[in-house]
């Protein structure tokens, strides 16, 4: 019922209850994982053992190895920086093109061409990884056959990594950056074009100031979509895993605590990261 | 790289110039669908209705879709992945939509986006995160079955990982914030003063629902249903950890056949049957609520 109406007390405190409830659903997860960071055990597992900061430090007497001297797991965080940092690039270029495309462009096949940018997120990410990898090594052994040519970049690896994320976070930098141009008041290059700016000027002095909050908030999305990724990643990885790929392996085999540090470390960086894109979207 | 093909024609050389700006515009376009999805899975279907007869020798066949329907094994897998999915959606779809009313409706201005902001920021952190935090909580040396001893309420501390209703809980907390951005936004166009109306003309609660709020909602519940089924039927993380030797997820299956025992005909055709099932339901789902395709992607 709404506020306008009137509501029972059971129902005013029912839905207190349940939104309590929801959250302790939702957080609970969260913040287990940050409390077992800080335990002075082996295991991530109750009984509490006191507070310690072995798992981020290290301790050599009690044989423990803290995040920051885990090098297979900051190579695996760098890993995934390098290839977010690649996927945003990528999808946020191509996201802009296609959204001058959609919006500005006239062609024949446009309503087609629409719908099959929106292909890419009805596709299960396992299938989007498993059909690149196909075509991929189909292209390296042709060139190997027909050409003797090595073109490693084709076999598993942090490049397919690249362009399996890409395939279809590029499609959601392209609904957010088309979104904004949509809203675009076109007077306003009329009027600057009238007074005599040039195209270049008018999209360097116009069009970009307008679009850089959907280029940005895209961008943030492209880069925590492509550190979260494991479906897709999964299946193109070579030798160098990403973070999600090194923990997954970690945890079927029960880690330690250093996974929890790790994944505090996560949550700090993607709440930062939500907090500067809100604040930024306030001021717009 | 601006206004392209809209520029005023006629001018030989402008009309050049448009055609080369659209061609700019449209090769990243053509190189994106073209070489990641359209061709990969031109070759993932030509790859599936083969068959390896010796070294490096192919002849066109139905075998794996054969082995498929013939081995129990795999279809069983697929149907009760789908049948998993579809109680999954349903039980995300029953939890999310008190909130998203509560959200849309029953709080007002700043508290209700800040509820909304509170009930996002657990899914900015990555799915392996989330399910660390269920696998800590659950396991029997874990925090629940501490807690039921401590408790009382069980002798020894017992097992809650590894079951059926571990994975869909597990795939219900993953999936519900893909079904409460659409059904918020549903609600939220709904006008107070149907409801209002409803209900001075002696409509009960229930009544209200059934013939004002859930027509009203229809086109976000069925975005939200399609997008959560389609995520649970192509979800790997989540089944495979929570679920463990039992989870018997379909997309586990195409992970061994392509990469464990490098058998690429079967899990192409695996991948197919997968994409199928996805696709279906999608289609089914915008005709029963009427929709296109682009409208739900933008809701969504």
């Amino acid at each position: 019922m709404i506020p306008s109406l009137p509501r029972p007390a059971w129902f005013r405190a029912a839905t207190t209850a349940y939104v309590i409830a929801f959250l302790a659903f939702l957080f609970l997860p969260l913040a287990v994982v940050a409390v077992f960071a800080f335990n002075d055990a082996p295991y991530p597992a109750p009984p509490w053992h006191g507070f310690t900061l072995d798992w981020f430090l290290g301790n050599a007497s009690k044989d423990r190895v803290g995040l920051f001297q885990d090098s297979e797991l900051l190579t695996s965080i760098w890993t995934s920086c390098l290839v977010a940092g690649s996927v945003t690039v990528l999808s946020v270029l191509v996201g802009t093109t296609n959204a001058f495309l959609i919006e500005r462009g006239r062609f024949r096949g446009k309503a087609a061409l629409s719908i099959l940018m929106l292909a890419p997120l009805v596709i299960p990410g396992v299938i989007l990884g498993i059909s690149i990898l196909a075509f991929a090594s189909r292209l390296a052994d042709l060139a190997d056959d027909w050409l003797s040519w090595d073109l490693d970049f084709l076999r598993p690896g942090l490049p397919l990594v690249v362009l399996g994320q890409f395939s279809y976070i590029a499609t959601i930098a392209t609904l957010t950056i088309s979104a904004r141009l949509r809203r675009f008041d076109r007077s306003l290059e009329e009027a600057a074009w009238n007074l005599g700016a040039s195209k270049t000027a008018v999209f360097r002095h116009i069009l970009l100031p307008y679009l850089r909050p959907a280029l940005l908030g895209s961008a943030a999305i492209a880069f925590l979509m492509s550190f979260a990724d494991f479906n897709t990643t999964l299946m193109l990885v070579g030798a160098d895993a990403p973070l999600t790929v090194m923990m997954y392996g970690r945890m079927h085999e029960g880690a330690t605590p250093v996974l929890n540090a790790v994944s505090l470390f996560l949550m700090l960086a993607s709440a930062l990261l939500a907090l500067s894109l809100l604040r930024g979207g306030s001021k717009k | 790289m601006s206004d392209t093909a809209q520029s005023p024609v006629g001018h030989p050389g402008r009309r050049w110039q448009a055609r080369l700006g659209l061609g700019l515009l449209l090769a990243p376009a053509l190189l994106w669908l073209g070489l990641l999805i359209v061709l990969p899975h031109v070759d993932l279907a030509i790859l599936s209705f083969r068959e390896r007869v010796g070294a490096r020798q192919y002849v066109a066949s139905l075998a794996q879709y054969r082995t498929f329907f013939g081995e129990p094994l795999y279809w069983h897998v697929f149907v009760r992945t789908a049948v998993m999915s579809v109680i999954a959606t349903l039980f995300t779809l029953l939890l999310a939509f008190p909130i998203a009313w509560i959200i849309a409706k029953l709080v007002r201005g700043r508290a209700s986006s800040l509820l909304f902001i509170v009930c996002l920021i657990p899914f900015w952190v990555s799915e392996t995160v989330r399910t660390l935090g269920w696998m800590i909580l659950l396991r029997e040396s874990g925090v629940l079955p501490a807690l039921l001893v401590k408790l009382g309420l069980t002798a020894e501390p017992v097992e809650l990982l590894y079951h059926d209703t571990t994975i869909l809980v597990g795939l219900v907390y993953t999936s519900l914030l893909f079904m409460l951005v659409p059904l918020i936004s549903s609600l939220e166009s709904l006008d107070n003063a149907l409801i209002e109306a409803a209900y001075d003309l002696g409509a009960n609660g229930f009544t209200v629902l059934r013939t004002i709020v859930i027509p009203h909602a229809a086109p976000g519940i069925t975005a939200g249903c399609i997008v959560v089924f389609m995520l649970t039927l192509g979800n790997y993380l989540t089944p495979t950890l929570l679920g463990g030797k039992n989870s018997q997820w379909f997309t586990e299956q195409i992970y061994t056949q392509f990469i464990t025992r490098f058998n690429w005909e079967q899990g192409a055709a695996f991948g197919f049957l997968l994409l199928a099932l996805s696709t279906l339901i999608v289609v089914l789902g915008l005709r029963l609520s009427g929709q296109r395709f682009g409208e739900v992607m933008q809701r969504t």
